[in-house]
């Protein structure tokens, strides 16, 4: 009859940093016992703080509220994903859904059976052997010992440690140690699959096969929730977005148009610079800078680039000398720093021997699509005149290169090169037969 | 299921306990399993700390001392009383403890908290049968006849369970949180020996002191009921015995109550 599998209403989360609960020894709340009626708030100890701090903008005495106000609902058979920076709420959330930790406030329904998996590998013990941590583990994550049987030879062959399913996993390497733990997991039946950044681990074949996994749940209709930094994964997985911000939810919605919103706001982009006055514009007696841009070639600058779209650099200065020839070029860095490429208009027919009157110039340098990788970049300007460097401008401007999900074919790991060309290729049967 | 804060005291969540059996038995098995693992002599530790123990208490308080034990010899008198010691000093040590061993667990899966010490409490029984079977070898060794009372031994070993587990629903449940407790339990566990007729019988006791000494410690009662049932010429423990049940009755409900009250907070602060 209700097609909510999960309704959380103003949500809230409450921890109490430093003073208040976290008496750590008998004697601090003790003397806190004999003081209190003395005093009615005293000042917080110095140097007393926990891990929390740090994500923090503490309220008042020492408080933080991890999740504030969070009210959001999820249909059965949909696949959500919770995206946001470091110190968000995204675990306090998750950790509120699989029943670890209570809420402060408001109230959370949740109907069908919910399994979460926020650790691979919680509750493993080095000791024992892979086939008794597949059983342990089975069951500290709900599973009955019946179904556990049932399944052991498909988790087994899904791990891929079958030839050291008896040694103890203490002298597992790690991935060996993670590929049995995700294995186990990922045969839980839950209605509701609450899952935190699994991804990040293993190597790439084996987050493809995860991946794939998680996609299979998704297909058969079950409930997924998802936590994960990986954006591309976020992108392909889920229906829909949740992007949590202090504590509180930013955004939600299509997860293209979340993703792209919250890239756009969590990485300092800028793709735009304007100088109206030329007396305070960069630049010297000769040569002030008017304007600089990125934008994808058909769009402006506030339109996001992907690996795939061809985009400008545009560059506006005043020149202010007549028949003064001046030269700009741009290099473009990437987030390693390396320079992948510099470009000059050098080609321009005729550039050097036309007349050049004072004013305005504008130059834009085009930049064909699949050739550089994701990641940040990085745009210095250089001003020469007669080969010698005039005005130099190191980090003119600052854009963010997505990457596609197209052409991956499930798979999210890193595309490693300093660039991504797309080259032809072709494809011959040369012969039918084999050695 | 619906999730929201609990204020004050919540129900025992006795129907839920119940449903997780099975992964109490994962818990309890995984804990024997490791307890032993990579050592040369195993389970035999089990019957090794006792009867060391006994070795040296009856050179110390059977020879040098001579603690006056009546009819029955020191090795078996003190031996009896330290099968079942042995066993609840170790359940509230570990049991204690175990909250804060299984933290990784504890912060990163749901399941009800209080399988954690009540599978430590129950999984020490295993070494408790090892002890006992060499303690019927004594028995038979000295020439003692059980008398029909040893029908009542299950249940002195019910009530040293239940004690075990009371107590440390109290102390698992503080330990989360103030860390002072496992250096606590070290000094509960010394006091509470000396306070239970392990190495000396009761009758050493001034006559009018006796009566709180037996009411209100229930290992009293366990050990001289031990004793009792296997040693032909010990007696029953008094009716104070009645006392220690009903104060070992309201710790452990009152535990249940207060662990559960603890439990909401474990998870952050543990």
């Amino acid at each position: 009859m209700h097609d909510l599998a999960v309704q959380a209403q103003g949500v809230g989360k409450l921890y109490h940093l430093g003073q208040g609960r976290g008496h750590d020894t008998l004697r601090d709340l003790l003397g806190e016992m004999i003081s209190v009626p003395f005093r009615r708030r005293g000042p917080s100890k110095p140097g007393r703080s926990t891990k929390h701090d740090e994500l923090s903008q503490p309220h008042g005495d020492g408080q933080l509220w991890a999740l504030r106000d969070v009210s959001f609902d999820v249909r059965h058979g949909e696949v959500v994903g919770i995206i946001g920076a470091n110190g968000a709420g995204k675990s306090t959330l998750l950790k509120i859904l699989s029943r670890i930790t209570e809420p402060t406030s408001g109230r959370i329904e949740i109907r069908g059976r919910l399994g979460s998996l926020l650790e691979v590998g919680a509750g493993f013990d080095p000791e024992l052997t892979g086939r008794e941590n597949v059983y342990l583990n089975g069951a500290i994550l709900g599973m009955k010992r019946s179904e556990i049987r049932r399944r052991f030879d498909e988790i087994v062959e899904f791990s891929e440690v079958r030839r050291f399913i008896d040694t103890p996993v203490k002298r597992y390497s790690s991935g060996m140690y993670m590929r049995l733990a995700f294995a186990i997991a990922a045969h839980l039946e839950p209605d509701i699959l609450v899952v935190d950044e699994v991804l990040a681990v293993g190597d790439a074949s084996f987050q493809k096969k995860c991946l794939g996994k998680m996609g299979n749940v998704a297909e058969t209709g079950r409930t997924v929730l998802f936590v994960s930094h990986n954006m591309l994964a976020v992108e392909d997985l889920c229906d829909r977005v949740i992007w949590l911000k202090d504590g509180r939810i930013a955004d939600e919605g299509q997860p293209k148009d979340i993703v792209s919103n919250y890239l756009q706001e969590t990485f300092s982009t800028d793709t735009e610079r304007v100088w109206k006055d030329p007396s305070t514009a960069p630049g010297t007696d000769e040569v002030r800078l008017h304007r600089a841009c990125v934008r994808p070639a058909d769009g402006s600058p506030r339109d996001s680039i992907t690996v795939h779209t061809p985009f400008v650099i545009e560059i506006e200065y005043w020149s202010l000398r007549p028949n003064v020839y001046l030269s700009p070029s741009v290099a473009l860095y990437n987030e390693q720093g390396i320079v992948v490429f510099t470009s000059g208009p050098e080609f321009d027919p005729g550039g050097r021997e036309r007349h050049h009157p004072a004013g305005l110039y504008r130059y834009v340098c085009q930049v064909p699509g699949d050739l550089l990788n994701d990641g940040m970049y990085q745009i210095a300007l250089y001003v020469d005149k007669n080969q010698r460097t005039i005005l130099q401008q190191d980090d003119i401007l600052v854009f963010d290169v997505q990457d596609a999900v197209e052409m991956r074919h499930g798979w999210h790991g890193k595309w490693t090169g300093v660039i991504r060309p797309m080259l032809n290729w072709s494809t011959d049967l040369v012969d039918t037969e084999t050695p | 299921m619906i999730i929201r804060p609990t204020q004050g005291w919540a129900p025992v969540k006795l129907k839920e306990l119940f449903e997780s059996r099975e992964l109490l038995y994962f818990l309890i098995w995984s804990q024997l399993k490791v307890r032993y693992k990579q050592t040369i002599l195993g389970a035999s530790w089990a019957i090794i700390q006792p009867i060391a123990i006994m070795v040296v208490f009856t050179v110390f308080f059977g020879i040098v001392v001579r603690v006056p034990t009546g009819e029955i010899p020191y090795p078996i008198f003190t031996y009896t009383g330290l099968v079942v010691w042995t066993y609840f000093s170790n359940a509230l040590n570990v049991s204690s403890n175990s909250l804060i061993s299984y933290e990784s667990l504890i912060t990163k899966v749901y399941f009800p908290r209080l399988l954690i010490p009540l599978a430590s409490v129950v999984a020490g029984l295993v070494d408790f049968f090892f002890a006992f079977v060499v303690l019927v070898g004594l028995v038979v060794f000295y020439g003692f006849t059980p008398t029909a009372a040893v029908w009542a031994l299950p249940l002195f070993l019910l009530l040293t369970v239940i004690t075990a587990l009371a107590v440390s629903l109290w102390l698992s449940a503080l330990n989360v949180q103030y860390r002072d407790v496992r250096l606590l339990v070290n000094v509960l566990i010394q006091l509470w020996f000396f306070a239970t007729p392990i190495i000396y019988p009761s009758s050493l006791v001034p006559e009018g002191w006796r009566i709180f000494y037996q009411a209100l410690n229930p290992m009293t009662g366990v050990v001289e009921g031990f004793r009792w049932a296997l040693l032909e010429p010990a007696k029953p423990p008094g009716p104070s015995l009645a006392v220690s049940v009903l104060i070992v009755v309201c710790l452990l409900v009152g535990g249940l109550y207060y662990f559960r009250r603890m439990e909401r907070i474990f998870a952050d602060v543990v």
